[in-house]
């Protein structure tokens, strides 16, 4: 995608560049991406007009519980297997959690699938939608 | 039967068997489940039965049951995708058909028990890791490091990715049951409305009106859910059967 291409080459510019105009740059790029989201979201919309919201709710809802629930059982089972009794438990239900918000993005369309992923800015992904 | 909106999941036992001090009984369920079988085979041998080239309605009824399927498998896993075809097609007969079957009242909905879904889910989750692992060796395990990342935020990632890619089969699994356990409680309970609403008489019969034509809209959309819920969970074997056929892309 153009976003991807433009993000590498913003790293190497020199450094002499302005602040001014490496923000005008960036909101550039911000409202490429809003607009390219917006074109993305709406012939997804047109496609899968049919799908319920309660269908949505559901998918997305056993995504992320899913997640959850699998990072917190492997911590059980490290705990119980290696005896680190509360660590195991903790790290794996915080990467259980990425896990399952990584699940829901997948499953929204907001991540690409494994195979075609791309970096993409998320400075302010969090707020909308 | 009873009026508690969860009675209708109970399991009964049909006939007891105990092998080894394990209960392998006989029961609705399993009644079910054979009555699954045996009705999608039966429509699927029946129909086909004719073999005309011109097909017969029955026949081409099943006849779009197989171009649908297979338009999805080769659509997300390509022509290769092909040879899991006999598993994917009897995964959706047998959830289409144990999700309408539920349909039929004082029947037992086989796909209202997460043990069941987790059982299909965890045939394709293990086909998937099995069979790429056979097929890619380690180049398999490339799905959980995407190419691009930095070998410092790949100790993060490649974890996450790890849960995401075990969490398959729960979310698989837990997707179909809830909607189909949720489905038929919701079902119930408005229909129990009806009863115990027309039993207060006079305004009540008048006000039974709501919840029974509510049961009419939710057995409606009972019947989109057992559809769309047996098209999701196909939809996903097959991107799931894409991984093992191309981890790396």
């Amino acid at each position: 995608m153009s976003g991807s291409s433009q993000n590498g080459n913003s790293d190497d510019l020199d450094k002499g560049a302005s602040e001014a105009d490496l923000s005008e740059r960036r909101n550039l790029l911000n409202r490429k991406l809003e607009g390219q989201r917006k074109a993305e979201e709406a012939e997804r919309a047109a496609k899968k007009s049919d799908n319920s919201g309660y269908a949505q709710a559901m998918k997305l809802s056993s995504e992320f519980i899913s997640g959850v629930v699998v990072g917190g059982g492997l911590g059980w089972f490290v705990d119980q297997w290696f005896g680190t009794k509360p660590f195991g438990l903790i790290v794996f239900l915080l990467i259980g959690f990425a896990a399952g918000v990584l699940n829901v993005m997948r499953a929204a369309g907001r991540i690409a699938e494994p195979g075609q992923r791309y970096k993409r800015e998320s400075s302010d992904d969090g707020g909308s939608n | 039967m009873a009026n508690d909106p969860i009675s209708q999941f109970k399991i009964q036992t049909l006939f007891p068997i105990e092998v080894g001090g394990m209960d392998f009984s006989f029961t609705n369920s399993s009644l079910f489940m054979v009555a699954t079988v045996a009705a999608a085979s039966a429509f699927l041998i029946f129909s086909t039965s004719g073999r005309g080239l011109v097909p017969s309605r029955v026949q081409s009824v099943s006849e779009m049951a197989y171009e649908f399927v297979a338009g999805m498998l080769r659509s997300s896993a390509g022509t290769e995708g092909m040879r899991f075809f006999p598993l994917v097609f009897s995964l959706f007969m047998f959830v289409l058909v144990a999700n309408l079957f539920g349909m039929f009242p004082y029947f037992f909905t086989v796909t209202s028990h997460i043990i069941v879904t987790f059982a299909l889910a965890m045939l394709v989750f293990l086909t998937v890791t099995i069979y790429g692992i056979m097929k890619h060796g380690t180049k398999f395990f490339h799905l959980f490091a995407p190419s691009g990342v930095p070998p410092v935020l790949l100790l993060i990632v490649a974890p996450i990715e790890v849960v995401s890619f075990l969490s398959r089969p729960i979310s698989l699994s837990v997707r179909l049951f809830a909607n189909m356990l949720a489905g038929h409680i919701t079902l119930k309970v408005f229909a129990g409305f009806i009863v115990s609403m027309s039993a207060a008489g006079g305004v009540g019969i008048v006000g039974a009106i709501l919840p029974l034509s509510m049961t009419v809209a939710i057995t409606a959309l009972e019947f989109l859910v057992s559809f769309l819920q047996a098209y999701v969970f196909t939809v996903l074997t097959c991107m799931y059967l894409n991984d093992a056929l191309h981890p790396s892309h």
